[in-house]
């Protein structure tokens, strides 16, 4: 077979992808956005100028404490005398890396439980999917405080929290869309075929669900980002680690969120947009993959 | 000899209603190069009997008595045992086959699948062989590197039936192959598989609605109604019928030569499966039916050399297919009914 076929068709979907997006302004100003964010969390720390946790002093060996921005500091210092602009170069590779993780483990656990529940059905389906429901009853935020305040606080530990949350929706939408596939006849015909009931769930059923799972991917990374903002904000984050939610942290134990806008705004600004780019691009994608919501 | 031997097959669904007896006490035989329909109304089970012959029936079903295949019950081997038997010996065009290939996989590399699966074979080999099956049902090997979104109704009709004779199998059962095509596309698949059944000498397993598919294809017929055989034998049975209601399904399909006739339909449906009548199955709607009819179930009993029918009148056939032509006969039933 020849795999230019194969190719051109995968650059397709690709162009495909991209022109749905550009079509959109909130999806072409979004998709730059993100490109942003990416750079920052790819090179942020080579160019940052300063440590994320490097006080900064004068000529007097005094620290440079809440200073307002300047040409020196783009936006000032903290109350301990760290260049903001630094913390917040250095926070956007963690909030990419956490929000992806998170937003990736979740979605292979999610798909794994669904396709097995949704093809195997009867009391594997039923065991899955009311421990899914037991899943649904915790409620985020007090569980992991509870975790962290009893494990030391780790990036690792939020993810996997975080993961240990997300995997509930992407198991259910992916189980019902394995029920309608596993009754196509294309199953049916590799049954008769002599496959294995595995390679069946995993060659064919697998692979149709995929679309779905890439959007559950994106709308995780969204969940992921605001998880560990909002643990960290709360002082359970990773304190060895600087994340925008830590920068807000420490803004608000100094007392400086209404005076240090310099502080405040920056990583809160970063966070909103990282967020909304995230969905915005999401719905074009969305788009593609759910055919009802298209534009005629 | 029989390459594939149906002895009392009897299908059971388990539904919330209750049991539904989708096949009842069906036999036939299938000889090695014939080709056999099995025709009748939807929901008389025909499918069904693909389904159990190749293993695939729901998980509510229950099969009972024998499909055997070199003497081996395929309805008794366990899973690895029957994957030996199943596309390698007898090969499947399934019901809707338009929509039975893997949208997210080239053609091709299903076929190649199904292969390999049974019988792996090098790249060089493969090639070859997925070449003359594409030429064998008259696509351009170029469409091997296609997806299925990318081939016409009628082509990935013909691209399953080249999945279906992949591993060269001695038996081909085609459940409905030509659903959702228009009718040329239609005759031009079934006449191709006319072609391959005769030039690779398969036994063909027909299943059709549609009585003019049997009787320009096929040489063995079996004429079914909820769940039961009413008439089986040669392409006689489709010039002598037996039994009302394959008078009846002849009248209401378009004359085979073209002469213009009234089309007749047999008024009424079928009966409920999960509870059958008394007696006859077709008794509720036969315009002939007896009171005998009503209480005892007729056997299935030979009425001329190889042609066998399940009727008490078997023996005023002749009159019933005088009666059988005039249409009032049939509405005068649907009336009283």
């Amino acid at each position: 077979m020849s795999d230019n076929t194969l190719r051109v068709s995968r650059k397709w979907q690709m162009t495909r992808l991209f022109h749905t997006i550009m079509r959109y302004p909130s999806g072409s100003v979004a998709f730059a956005f993100l490109l942003v964010f990416f750079a920052m969390a790819l090179i942020g720390p080579w160019v940052a100028p300063y440590g994320p946790f490097e006080t900064i002093y004068d000529k007097d060996e005094m620290p440079i404490r809440l200073a307002a921005p300047s040409a020196q500091h783009w936006l000032g210092t903290t109350n301990h005398g760290v260049d903001v602009f630094s913390q917040l170069l250095w926070g956007a590779r963690i909030a990419l890396v956490v929000g992806v993780l998170s937003a990736l483990g979740s979605v292979l656990l999610g798909t794994l439980i669904g396709l097995l529940a949704g093809y195997f059905s009867g009391i594997v389906d039923e065991i899955i999917m009311r421990f899914t429901d037991i899943a649904y009853g915790i409620p985020f935020l007090p569980f992991a405080l509870v975790v962290i305040s009893i494990v030391q606080p780790s990036i690792g530990l939020i993810i996997i929290l975080v993961i240990a949350f997300l995997w509930r929706t992407t198991a259910r939408v992916i189980r019902s869309q394995v029920l309608t596939l596993r009754e196509r006849p294309f199953v049916l015909a590799a049954r008769a075929a002599g496959l294995s009931e595995l390679a069946i769930l995993f060659r064919h059923v697998a692979p149709n669900v995929l679309p779905l799972s890439f959007l559950y991917v994106a709308i995780g990374v969204q969940a992921g980002v605001m998880s560990e903002a909002a643990l960290s904000f709360l002082g359970f984050g990773d304190p060895n680690v600087m994340s925008w939610g830590l920068m807000l942290n420490d803004a608000f134990r100094a007392g400086a969120m209404r005076s240090a806008w310099w502080w405040v705004l920056p990583p809160g600004i970063c966070l909103s947009i990282l967020v909304i780019s995230t969905f915005m691009v999401t719905r074009a994608y969305e788009e593609l993959v759910n055919p009802r919501l298209r534009k005629r | 000899m029989a390459v594939l031997d149906i002895r009392d097959l009897t299908v059971t669904y388990r539904t919330a209603a209750g049991e539904a007896r989708a096949v009842d006490g069906v036999s036939f035989s299938l000889e090695a190069g014939q080709y056999l329909g099995i025709v009748g109304e939807s929901g008389c089970g025909k499918s069904t009997i693909a389904k159990a012959i190749m293993g695939i029936l729901p998980e509510n079903a229950h099969a009972g008595g024998a499909i055997l295949y070199e003497d081996r019950n395929l309805l008794v081997l366990d899973r690895e045992a029957l994957n030996k038997v199943r596309w390698r010996h007898i090969a499947m065009v399934p019901q809707s086959a338009m929509h039975a290939l893997d949208p997210v996989y080239r053609v091709g590399d299903q076929i190649a699948e199904a292969i390999q699966a049974h019988r792996p074979m090098d790249g060089v080999a493969l090639r070859q062989r997925l070449d003359a099956l594409f030429e064998l049902v008259g696509i351009s090997k170029a469409r091997l590197a296609d997806h299925p979104h990318q081939l016409s109704g009628g082509m990935r009709q013909r691209a399953m039936i080249a999945m279906a004779l992949a591993l060269d199998p001695d038996v081909i059962v085609a459940d409905e192959p030509t659903t959702g095509l228009d009718v040329i596309v239609q005759d031009q698949i079934l006449l191709r598989i006319k072609e391959i059944q005769e030039k690779l000498g398969k036994a063909m397993l027909l299943i059709t609605h549609d009585i003019a598919v049997v009787s320009e294809n096929c040489d063995q017929v079996v004429v079914m109604y909820a769940g039961r055989v009413m008439e089986r034998g040669s392409h006689t049975v489709l010039e002598n019928p037996f039994h009302p209601y394959t008078v009846g399904l002849i009248n209401a399909f378009p004359d085979l030569d073209g002469e213009a006739r009234e089309l007749i339909s047999i008024p009424g449906s079928p009966p409920s499966l999960l509870n059958p009548p008394k007696g006859c199955r077709f008794h509720a709607r036969c315009p002939f039916a007896l009171p005998l009819c009503t209480e005892q179930e007729p056997e299935l009993l030979q009425v001329a050399p190889g042609h066998f029918a399940a009727c008490h009148r078997a023996g005023d056939m002749m009159e019933i297919r005088r009666r059988g032509a005039d249409p009032a006969a049939w509405q005068a039933k649907g009336l009283v009914a």
